[in-house]
């Protein structure tokens, strides 16, 4: 089991993580430091491997390992990963080594259960991608929520405990459902949790199909999240550490958007095209109201939640625009790229904003101004992320809006055109903020004694910098990953199940 | 009767523990208090006997004896071992708290040990009149080891509360047991099943009998609306003894209610099936509602008692193998689970000091990680989230309705298990987002403290490999229902 490199991107994380908490009290905390950051360098060289040895010319499961777990309720340990999966747990992986650095010296507060958090949770999500049973998935799916509960509620800022709480009970709502439906299909696919046994499923009415796809969409579209059901993210990550803001961001929220790819989509096709209207209105607010929501906010890390749900709000417009029964290519794959790059630049901006946070303590814009002049080289840098989150041509962020918005003009103009206004909004939120916080004159004292950054911080920036201006001028290394997949998950959505 | 046909083999667990108990009943009049220990090590090794000849004995199918009073099968083979080893538990983890106050004294160590050998005679029932009986040895023990902190005027009370409701559930069921033997002529668990099944018994008078038994169960289990006594009794009995009445006993009630619902009035599924629905929506929604506004842990883990007992009926309700048994898996992971909690909280008080309210977990993550983290698991298994134990069982007895096109049942279950989920994030959000309040050192001895990590570690162990023990009560369930 533990020579299947699926396994070992679940397990190694998870181990190291309980060897983490073993080490006990804050007094050797340092220990815990050095043995997690070794759990996470090692947990991102196992994901490697299946980056490198990823078969481009096949569109199936990869990596496959299937044996029976629970027999007696017919659930499997049944692993793969396809050309879309696949890039999330690298990502995954990447991020909790990010994550594990940023929080290195900031947390002084119980740290070997900070890092052994992160480290367990990072294990969770690559099981979350990497399953192939129903059951599996909900486990890891589900089991995510315990560290992520604690980590803001234990490190979190004032309103913690609130925002904990309202996340967990808004992600068990929906994926509780989404249990049930997952019974409901066991029985339908001849008692068998395997997703491709219910993907494969040839006839379900249409009634039945749009209970499946309500139940799916409460569960996902809490967690990507889309409106109105968004509420939950501003606080979560507002009250989060720098670290569980940058996992939400980068990972959790993408769960969301691989749950319909995954789940929905191939599973009820003719629901998703039915209420396929609805899910373009909902992601087209996402996109123009968060936005204008985002350009009032005074909290930064409030404004990057909501370009969060913005960007996610593209990913989902584009898993949805059908013409007749065919889903489009080019928005298909654009939403993904968006995934990957939003992972990369938004991990990149709550890290930012934490660096600043750590030597201010807050986070309002207004305690800002003329930062650049104390802390030039993090200036730079931040100027680069802020670019990539407006989506700049030559960054990440620009590849995956320019395919949806591509991807939109074919299927209707209209939708386009409004898509397209987030390359206004998102310019204006984004680069208003930093002239706002960046430039001007040093407004107050606070700024006055900030410290530009240290080594472990422009490492933390470089290999982030590195990852998006790679992503933006060669993002053919992603796509052509994921091609296969895309193409076989739109030949099998074309096919009615009615 | 012939004496030649009488195989006492069966029974003979059940015989040792009552031969056992009366020499320890004996012994214990010559032990001072400072020795107290032996009685203590005598009933652990008891049950340590008990647990080995019911392995050793283990048959894979059901022998009926003692002139069909009493059986002995997989079912309540699997039970009785699984009592065993929690009564062991229950003692291992009251000992330091019972000595604080008083009360390691012989009766405790008889009663307890009486109380299991009326929930053994429970669980191997088949007739209505062993059935009673061992019930009120179970009962009548429980209402005297409450009793047994005979200055607290909240212990007494809570005594006298449970012994009065108790006393009427008895009655219901009784009256419900003289209907059905009125309608069949029969108080054999089996004979009365052919009687039902032949089609002579009249109709009405056994529906009038069922609703009474039904009732009766329902105030043994605790369900809604006859569920009233489980938050006063909980939270008035001393901690040890709440544990005492939320674990093993309900192991045998689950039993017991199979028996009679299952084997004795299998024929009359579609009549209680209803009746069970209502009794577990209602369980459920109140349960989990009512605990919310608690500010009492026991108070809370009480109301939570009666959601779970809730979800177990669900079980029961789907009427077939897979519910059974995933009903029985639901019932052994629930009790293991709240053990654990219940484990903690009396680790937590100490003399002078009962640690029952939120409050007093205060910080726990502060003041040690290691029990914080224990409490965690069992809180989280209770809520049902993967990956301990609990999520499993909720799963099994959500799979086992769906699998009977009860749709909306499991519709039901699970927004309510949502509503669960809140008051226990509150248990965890007070242990480790509070800062510490009450700093004084947790002394819990070596051995309880070994105990209890491997009871709440268990929770995940079992959550990561549940397979051996659902496949056991799979089996245990088809082997020993006949009408299976």
């Amino acid at each position: 089991m533990f020579a299947n490199p699926l396994s070992l991107v679940i397990w190694t994380p998870i181990v190291a993580g309980l060897l983490v908490l073993a080490t006990g009290g804050d007094q050797r905390a340092p220990l815990a430091r050095w043995l997690a950051l070794a759990g996470a360098v090692l947990g991102f060289l196992v994901s490697l491997p299946l980056f490198t040895q990823f078969d481009n010319l096949h569109g199936g499961m990869q990596f496959v390992e299937n044996m029976p777990w629970i027999e007696s309720l017919g659930i499997n340990y049944h692993l793969g990963v396809d050309g879309i999966s696949m890039l999330f747990i690298v990502l995954n992986s990447f991020t909790t080594l990010m994550v594990i650095l940023a929080g290195w010296e900031v947390i002084q507060k119980r740290t070997a259960q900070y890092m052994a958090a992160f480290l367990i949770m990072s294990g969770l999500i690559n099981g979350a991608f990497a399953a192939l049973d129903a059951i599996l998935f909900y486990v890891f799916f589900e089991g995510m929520l315990i560290p992520m509960y604690l980590i803001i509620g234990v490190w979190g800022g004032p309103r913690r405990v609130y925002a904990s709480i309202k996340f967990f009970l808004y992600t068990l709502l929906g994926s509780l459902l989404m249990l049930v439906a997952f019974i409901y299909l066991y029985f339908q696919a001849g008692k068998s949790f395997d997703i491709q046994a219910f993907q494969a499923l040839k006839q379900i009415p249409l009634q039945v199909q749009i209970l499946l796809f309500i139940a799916f969409f409460l569960s996902f579209a809490v967690k990507v999240p889309m409106w109105p059901v968004h509420t939950w993210l501003p606080d979560a990550h507002v009250e989060a550490p720098t670290g569980g803001s940058m996992v939400l961001a980068a990972i959790t929220l993408k769960i969301g958007a691989y749950g319909f790819l995954r789940f929905a989509l191939p599973i009820v096709p003719d629901a998703s095209i039915e209420l396929a209207p609805i899910m373009v209105g909902l992601s087209l607010v996402a996109v123009v109201y968060i936005g204008l929501v985002a350009l009032v906010q005074t909290d930064m890390k409030k404004l990057v939640a909501y370009s969060s749900i913005s960007h996610m709000g593209f990913v989902t417009l584009g898993m949805f625009l059908f013409t007749g029964s065919q889903m489009n290519a080019w928005a298909v794959e654009g939403a993904l790229v968006q995934m990957v790059s939003h992972g990369f630049v938004s991990a990149a901006m709550f890290f930012c904003i934490g660096v600043m946070y750590d030597r201010v303590h807050s986070r309002n814009i207004a305690d800002y101004g003329g930062v650049a002049n104390k802390m030039p080289i993090f200036a730079a840098f931040m100027m680069l992320f802020g670019m990539a989150n407006s989506g700049l041509p030559a960054t990440s962020g620009f590849v995956g809006e320019f395919m949806v918005i591509m991807g939109a003009v074919q299927v209707n103009f209209l939708v386009a055109a409004l898509a397209a206004t987030t390359l206004i909004f998102g310019a204006a939120y984004t680069l208003w903020m930093y002239k706002r916080v960046i430039f001007g004159d040093v407004d107050n004292h606070h700024v006055e004694e900030m410290k530009d950054v240290n080594k472990r911080e422009f490492l933390i920036l470089v290999i982030l910098a590195v990852t998006v201006l790679g992503m933006g001028l060669y993002p053919q290394l992603f796509v052509e990953k994921m091609h296969l997949s895309v193409n076989e998950l739109i030949a099998h959505v074309a096919q009615s199940k009615l | 009767m012939n004496w030649a046909d009488l195989n006492l083999m069966p029974a003979l667990p059940e015989m040792f523990l009552l031969g056992a108990l009366s020499v320890i009943l004996i012994l214990d009049l010559f032990i001072s208090d400072a020795k107290r220990g032996i009685t203590y090590a005598l009933s652990l090794l008891t049950l340590l006997v008990c647990a080995v000849i019911q392995v050793s004995t283990f048959e894979p199918f059901a022998t009926i004896t003692l002139s069909g009073m009493f059986v002995d099968d997989p079912l309540s083979d699997i039970v009785k071992v699984a009592m065993y080893g929690v009564t062991a538990l229950v003692l291992v983890y009251t000992r330091q708290y019972v000595k604080d106050r008083g009360l390691f004294k012989g009766e405790y160590f008889t009663l307890t040990l009486f109380a299991l050998l009326g929930m053994n005679l429970m669980v191997s029932a088949s007739n209505f009149v062993s059935l009673y009986m061992g019930l009120e040895l179970l009962s009548l023990s429980l209402y005297s080891l409450i009793a047994l902190q005979r200055e607290s005027g909240r212990a007494i009370e809570a005594a006298m509360k449970y012994f009065v409701l108790g006393a009427l559930a008895s009655g219901l069921l009784l009256y419900g047991v003289s209907m059905v033997y009125g309608a069949t002529g029969s108080l054999d668990l089996a004979k009365v099943a052919q009687a039902i099944a032949s089609g002579s018994a009249n109709q009405t008078l056994l529906v009038f009998g069922l609703v009474f038994i039904v009732a009766g169960l329902a105030f043994k289990l605790g369900a809604v609306p006859f569920h009233m006594w489980v938050p006063d009794v909980y939270q008035g009995s001393s901690t040890a003894m709440t544990l005492m009445i939320g674990a093993a006993p309900k192991l045998a009630a689950f039993v017991f209610v199979i028996r009679i619902l299952v084997q004795g009035l299998g024929e009359m599924m579609a009549d209680w099936q209803g009746m069970l629905v209502i009794l577990a929506v209602l369980s459920m929604a109140i349960g989990n509602l009512t605990a919310i506004a608690q500010t009492n842990l026991k108070r809370m883990l009480a109301y939570s008692t009666i959601s779970h007992m809730g979800f177990l009926l669900l079980g029961l309700i789907a009427g077939n193998a897979e519910g059974y048994s995933a009903a029985l898996f639901y019932v052994i992971v629930y009790v293991l689970t709240s053990l654990a909690g219940f484990g903690i909280l009396l680790g937590l008080s100490r003399a002078g000091f009962e640690c029952e309210t939120l409050d007093d977990l205060k910080g726990l993550n502060g003041r040690n990680s290691w029990y914080a983290l224990l409490m965690l698991l069992a809180l989280f298994s209770m809520a049902g989230i993967p990956p301990l134990a609990g999520f499993y069982a909720k799963f099994a007895v959500i799979q086992a309705i769906v699998n009977v096109n009860l749709l909306w049942l499991a519709v039901v279950a699970v927004l309510m298990s949502l509503i669960g989920a809140f008051y226990y994030l509150r248990a965890v959000k007070v242990m480790y987002f509070d800062d510490v309040q009450d700093n004084s050192p947790i002394a819990i001895p070596g051995d309880m403290k070994l105990v209890l990590s491997l009871n709440a570690v268990a929770l995940l162990v079992l959550g990561a490999m549940p397979e051996r023990l659902i496949a056991m009560c799979v089996e245990a369930m088809k082997q020993s229902l006949v009408v299976l």
